[in-house]
């Protein structure tokens, strides 16, 4: 926005203007994200502990990764890069990522194909596809905590009365189901949001294209792969970015539904652990560091991908 | 013989009845002008002939076979749509062979019919690029070549120039025109509202008014004999006068029509006294608007440069055997002849 020599007045006034505008957005982003970032990112090189906050000293590397000599020629490297349980954790992370936003992609484009169609009661389906994203988190995890109980959830009795499984299941204790339960949940919470992304792209495609289609002959599954389909990919990609910056942060389904699981303990989990119950602010804040860089390689690496894929199809 | 034939076609949206009894048969090659005012049902009409809307009675035939529940792809015709409905994302090249790949034809023929076309519409060099790197006539090209290459044996289109500027309209008539010269077994048939469009382009007209097929008939049949009011008045630039009251009463009609060409206008003698009110210049004509004396407002045309200054006193003369008498019905009564 710099005003090359010569500029008019008038446009010079404008950049003016447009800086005028800008500065309140420029602020609050700085103030709510740049600010505590740095600070995170400052803390992850100190000793800070919660109640020590202002006699935190730099210590380099040290949360990250330390080679700790025992003296007696042994030793052990210890540090966040070292934590097992850190690695258990980023891997939880990506695949619940990945596995939530598959299926919520999936899902939503059926929902928004459908609801895309002319039908009666069209509107009062669009509201209601739209209630378990209108739901706090926090209470429709509850909730689906209650439907998954062991003893006295509605979803064994429902298994078990289908004949599908022959003895409870403890879905969100039990290591080989919490993660399908959290999963559940999320799927059925964000569905509705993706469908609603992807609708919106939807309704961008032009209708005449499809009597163009159904003139030359096109069958529908081909009209779906070869219009429809590229002509919502953008939308659909932007959609699918959205989603996953959102899933890699998981932390409030998880939280509530199955805490201190190491089947599901993800990088947000893990980082509120260290920060607040185990009273490792600083390395607490390293992990939620590692965690910020992480979103930020696979978001960029997606969205490169992507697009060189596009560039693909285009040829 | 006829390729297209409708017997008693009707349309309903709903409860509303859009089309009503519609019977009309169209010769092989002939090129068929749908025209008629904003709503009176002619998208509907052509859209029924392309299958893109059901029937709700009535037959449509074409080369003698019943088309009623025959899909849009069998029915061998193409479209131009007003909007041109190009697949935004693929090439000009992709757009025109998309639907031959449908039928199934070889690669070399798809090949063959694309690059015909394009030669033919002159958009060889442009095969690669993307709708959105067009001009709106060049859209139109493809729009049209995309149809061609379906060798259809009834050529459909709705508006087709109405997105272009005055300019190219004209040159896409022409080549319109041209373009049914040259493939004289395909029938066409064109949805306008713009009567000029209509006027030179047609082999017959046919007039829809809400929903009722008017007349049918020639340019000519239809300027020299409008069969109703409406096509009267629909017909001819700028429109036809009507008189009503005493005037149209002597001459024993409800209405009395006559051309504003059909007007001999002078300064010094006449039939009618009136005063000009107002002159629109052409250039090639002038439209001289007059306030008749006990008769109204009547429009006329002056051949080339007519320097007369509104508030002039002048006196008009209509050729007599270029008059119109329409009866309380609107019907034309016919003159007895001579
Ligand atoms: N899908 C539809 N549902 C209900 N009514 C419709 C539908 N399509 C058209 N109509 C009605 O049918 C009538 C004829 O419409 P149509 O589009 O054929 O007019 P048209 O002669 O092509 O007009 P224009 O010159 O403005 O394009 C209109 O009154 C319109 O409101
Ligand atoms: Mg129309």
């Amino acid at each position: 926005m710099s005003a090359p020599e010569g500029t008019s007045r008038l446009s010079r006034q404008r950049i003016r203007s447009a800086w005028l505008f800008l500065a309140p957005m420029l602020i609050v982003l700085f103030i709510v994200a740049a600010w505590p970032l740095g600070r995170t990112i400052w803390f992850s090189f100190t000793d800070a502990s919660l109640d020590l906050m202002s006699e935190a000293e730099f210590i380099g590397f040290r949360n990250y990764l330390e080679w700790v000599d025992f003296g007696d020629g042994e030793g052990a490297w210890y540090g966040l890069l070292a934590d097992q349980r850190w690695w258990r954790s980023v891997w939880n992370t990506v695949v619940f990522a990945t596995v939530s936003v598959t299926f919520e992609t999936i899902f939503g484009l059926i929902i928004a194909l459908v609801l895309h169609q002319q039908f009666a009661g069209r509107g009062l389906v669009r509201a209601a596809v739209l209630i378990p994203w209108a739901i706090p988190t926090i209470v429709s995890a509850k909730m689906w905590a209650w439907m998954m109980h062991d003893q006295f959830g509605i979803l064994n009795d429902m298994f078990m009365a289908l004949g599908l499984i022959a003895e409870p299941v403890a879905w969100t204790a039990s290591p080989d189901t919490a993660m399908i339960a959290v999963l559940i949940v999320d799927i059925w919470k964000t569905t509705p949001f993706m469908a609603l992304l992807i609708l919106a792209g939807l309704q961008m495609v032009p209708e005449d294209i499809y009597e163009a289609a159904r003139l030359d002959g096109v069958p529908p599954w081909r009209v779906f792969r070869k219009l429809t389909l590229p002509l919502i990919m953008p939308a659909v990609l932007v959609a699918v970015v959205f989603r996953a910056l959102d899933a890699l942060r998981v932390f409030d389904i998880v939280y509530v539904l199955t805490p201190n699981t190491d089947a599901t303990r993800t990088m947000s989990v893990y980082a509120r652990e260290n920060l607040f119950d185990f009273d490792q602010f600083a390395y607490g804040s390293a992990a939620s560091t590692v965690l910020f860089l992480v979103i930020a390689l696979i978001t960029i690496t997606f969205i490169m991908a992507t697009r060189m894929d596009l560039e693909g199809k285009r040829q | 013989m006829a390729t297209v034939e409708l017997h008693k076609v009707c349309k309903r949206f709903g409860s509303v009845e859009v089309l009503h009894d519609i019977d009309l048969a169209l010769d092989r090659g002939e090129f068929i002008v749908f025209v008629g005012p904003s709503g009176c049902g002619k998208s509907t009409l052509l859209r029924l002939i392309a299958g893109l809307e059901d029937i709700t009675s009535g037959e449509l035939r074409i080369d003698g076979q019943p088309m009623n529940d025959v899909l849009p792809a069998k029915r061998g015709i193409a479209m131009v749509f007003q909007s041109y409905a190009l697949y935004p994302h693929m090439s000009v090249y992709e757009n025109m062979s998309f639907g031959l790949e449908q039928a199934k034809l070889s690669k070399a023929e798809i090949d063959r019919r694309v690059r015909a076309a394009a030669t033919m519409l002159q958009i060889e060099e442009l095969l690669d690029r993307k709708p959105k790197q067009l001009s709106g006539g060049q859209r139109q090209r493809v729009a049209i070549g995309r149809a061609i290459t379906r060798d259809p044996r009834v050529f459909l289109f709705d508006e087709p120039l109405s997105n272009l500027d005055a300019a190219l309209r004209v040159d896409t008539r022409l080549e319109i025109a041209a373009l049914s010269k040259r493939l004289p077994d395909t029938t066409m048939i064109y949805v306008t509202h713009d009567q000029v469009e209509a006027m030179t382009l047609a082999d017959r007209i046919v007039v829809l008014n809400a929903g009722h097929v008017e007349q049918v008939g020639t340019p000519m049949e239809l300027y020299e004999r409008p069969a109703s009011l409406f096509v009267a008045g629909f017909i001819g630039s700028p429109r036809m006068n009507f008189l009503t009251g005493q005037l149209a009463a002597a001459e024993g009609a409800a209405t009395y029509g006559i051309r504003p060409e059909h007007i001999a206008l002078s300064e010094t003698a006449g039939d009618w006294p009136g005063q000009v009110t107002l002159t629109e210049k052409l250039g090639s004509d002038t439209f001289v608007h007059v306030a008749a004396d006990g008769i109204g407002a009547i429009n006329v045309r002056v051949e080339g440069r007519c320097d007369i200054a509104p508030g002039t006193r002048v006196f008009l003369t209509p050729d007599a055997a270029a008059a119109h008498r329409f009866d309380a019905a609107g019907r034309p009564i016919v003159r007895a002849a001579p």
